[in-house]
């Protein structure tokens, strides 16, 4: 087969116009997953079972079914009840905009809830009971103590869920969102090129994963200037 | 820090009185009597696994008794959180493994209770901070992280740690343990200090020397309980107890 480059540069610019609602799935999101992350963190180690339990059903369900599924039971499943279309959530959940990012946020929320976990449980025990003896409350040590050394143990987790969730996020195309993978979609059932057109759009999710990768990677060396490099005794 | 007269106060600052320990069915600390008074000077010695650390880890409760009475500058250790608190702000502790925020320079490990717990301004916390340093002599280093600095200047920073809080008594758990044997002497000599200003002081280790040179009293404790405890002079020259006898033989032999 001919590749068509001509097609390429014509239609990377037409997909780049959807990178702001790729964006927009992306960062609200993330930032709406995390505060949920750290929601069910709390709940899970809080020790009060009617706390722990309906978090541990929460990751169970979102971890252990597929986000296109996820996505299809919010799209054109909700609706279905009505005292969801009477609710004051239906404004968000009538538009596939807000179903999308309402199925991303449970389902990254339940993913690095349980990489914050790893983090907190990696907080050497030693350090924690230095800042009981110093007095400090349970709160304290966890504000100033647990926070930035999990913190610091998670990003390592947290920028592969952070990409993993970026890539998801062209699966809001399945309920009619233009995002570059919609967009791209659309050249496809115009142009009849899906060979082109998908490995220009694999291309543009390559080069945005290189960027955060690298964004995270800053973000970790200067969380960790303060751990020995290594092969230094 | 102020100058009091070692051993001659009577004032009782650690009390335990019948004190049990039990983890699960396993006994750790079996009828525990000990008074400490004010400027006393303890050494706690003992074979491993013989209660040391859990007897002192009690008296700021990291380890909860399972009965009996803990008393600390007259207050009872309770359940109750604010007396736990209020207790563990007069009771400095110095751990084997140092224990420093990993995350905090050396300056702010110093600063971080006295401005959460004592509520101290940041310039006075920090002036505080410095004095401590320059006491364990290494004001240089304020503004590394724990990591940077040798075991011997971390256990230093912790003892700087501990001290800032105006601590009433400091525990020690096994300080130099962890350390190179280089490195054993320089955290010895701070200790030696605080002993001779005065500071009460209860210390599970096995430095016989310091023990010799410093302590009002030796503790020997096995399998749970306090098997003798005596003057230093009299506890290293003529030790009553056959188990004691048997330990300082195997320890003093190399």
């Amino acid at each position: 087969m001919i590749f068509d480059f001509e097609l390429i540069a014509d239609s990377i610019p037409k997909m780049l116009m959807g990178i702001g609602l790729t964006f927009q799935l992306l960062f609200l999101s993330a930032i709406l997953g995390l505060i949920l992350a750290v929601l069910l963190l709390l709940m899970r180690i809080s020790g009060k079972w009617y706390l722990s339990w309906p978090a541990q059903v929460h990751i169970y369900i979102f971890r252990g079914t597929p986000i296109l599924v996820q996505i299809f039971i919010i799209y054109y499943g909700l609706p279905q009840f009505e005292f969801i279309r009477d609710s004051i959530f239906w404004p968000i959940l009538r538009e596939p905009f807000g179903c999308a990012i309402l199925a991303l946020t449970l389902n990254t929320g339940a993913y690095v809830s349980e990489i914050l976990r790893g983090g907190v449980l990696g907080v050497d025990r030693g350090v924690l009971e230095a800042g009981a003896a110093l007095g400090l409350s349970v709160r304290q040590k966890f504000i100033y103590l647990t926070v930035p050394i999990a913190a610091r143990l998670s990003l390592p987790a947290y920028s592969n869920d952070f990409i993993s969730l970026m890539k998801a996020t062209s699966l809001a195309s399945t309920i009619t969102l233009v995002d570059m993978t919609g967009i791209a979609r659309t050249i496809v059932s115009q142009t009849f090129a899906p060979y082109e057109i998908f490995i220009s759009l694999a291309i543009i999710y390559m080069i945005l994963t290189w960027v955060f990768q690298k964004t995270f990677g800053r973000i970790e060396k200067y969380l960790s200037r303060y751990v020995k490099p290594e092969g230094l005794a | 820090m102020t100058n009091i007269a070692p051993a001659a106060s009577p004032e009782t600052l650690i009390q335990m009185k019948s004190v049990n320990k039990y983890f699960g069915n396993f006994q750790a600390l079996k009828n525990i009597n000990l008074e400490v008074k004010k400027g006393e000077k303890i050494v706690v010695c003992g074979p491993s696994g013989s209660g040391k650390s859990t007897m002192i880890r009690c008296i700021n409760r990291l380890e909860e008794h399972t009965d009996g009475h803990i008393i600390i500058d007259g207050n009872e250790l309770t359940d109750k959180v604010k007396d736990i608190n209020a207790i563990r702000r007069e009771v400095g502790m110095v751990f084997q493994s140092f224990n420093l925020f990993p995350h905090m320079t050396i300056l702010k490990n110093l600063m971080l209770a006295q401005r959460l717990v004592r509520k101290t301004s940041k310039a006075e916390a920090r002036e505080t901070a410095m004095h401590f340093l320059e006491r364990v002599k290494i004001p240089e280093q304020a503004d590394k992280y724990p990591v940077q600095l040798s075991g011997g200047q971390q256990q230093r920073v912790a003892i700087a740690r501990a001290l800032c809080m105006k601590p009433e008594i400091i525990l020690f758990d096994e300080p130099t343990s962890a350390l190179d044997p280089e490195m054993i002497n320089e955290v010895l000599e701070v200790m030696t200090d605080l002993a001779k200003e005065g500071m009460t002081m209860v210390c599970v280790t096995h430095e016989m020397g310091f023990a010799r040179s410093v302590a009002d009293r030796v503790i020997f404790m096995d399998a749970g309980e306090i098997v003798e405890e005596a003057e230093p002079e009299d506890f290293f020259l003529n030790p009553q107890n056959e188990r004691t006898q048997k330990f300082l033989s195997q320890i003093l032999t190399h």
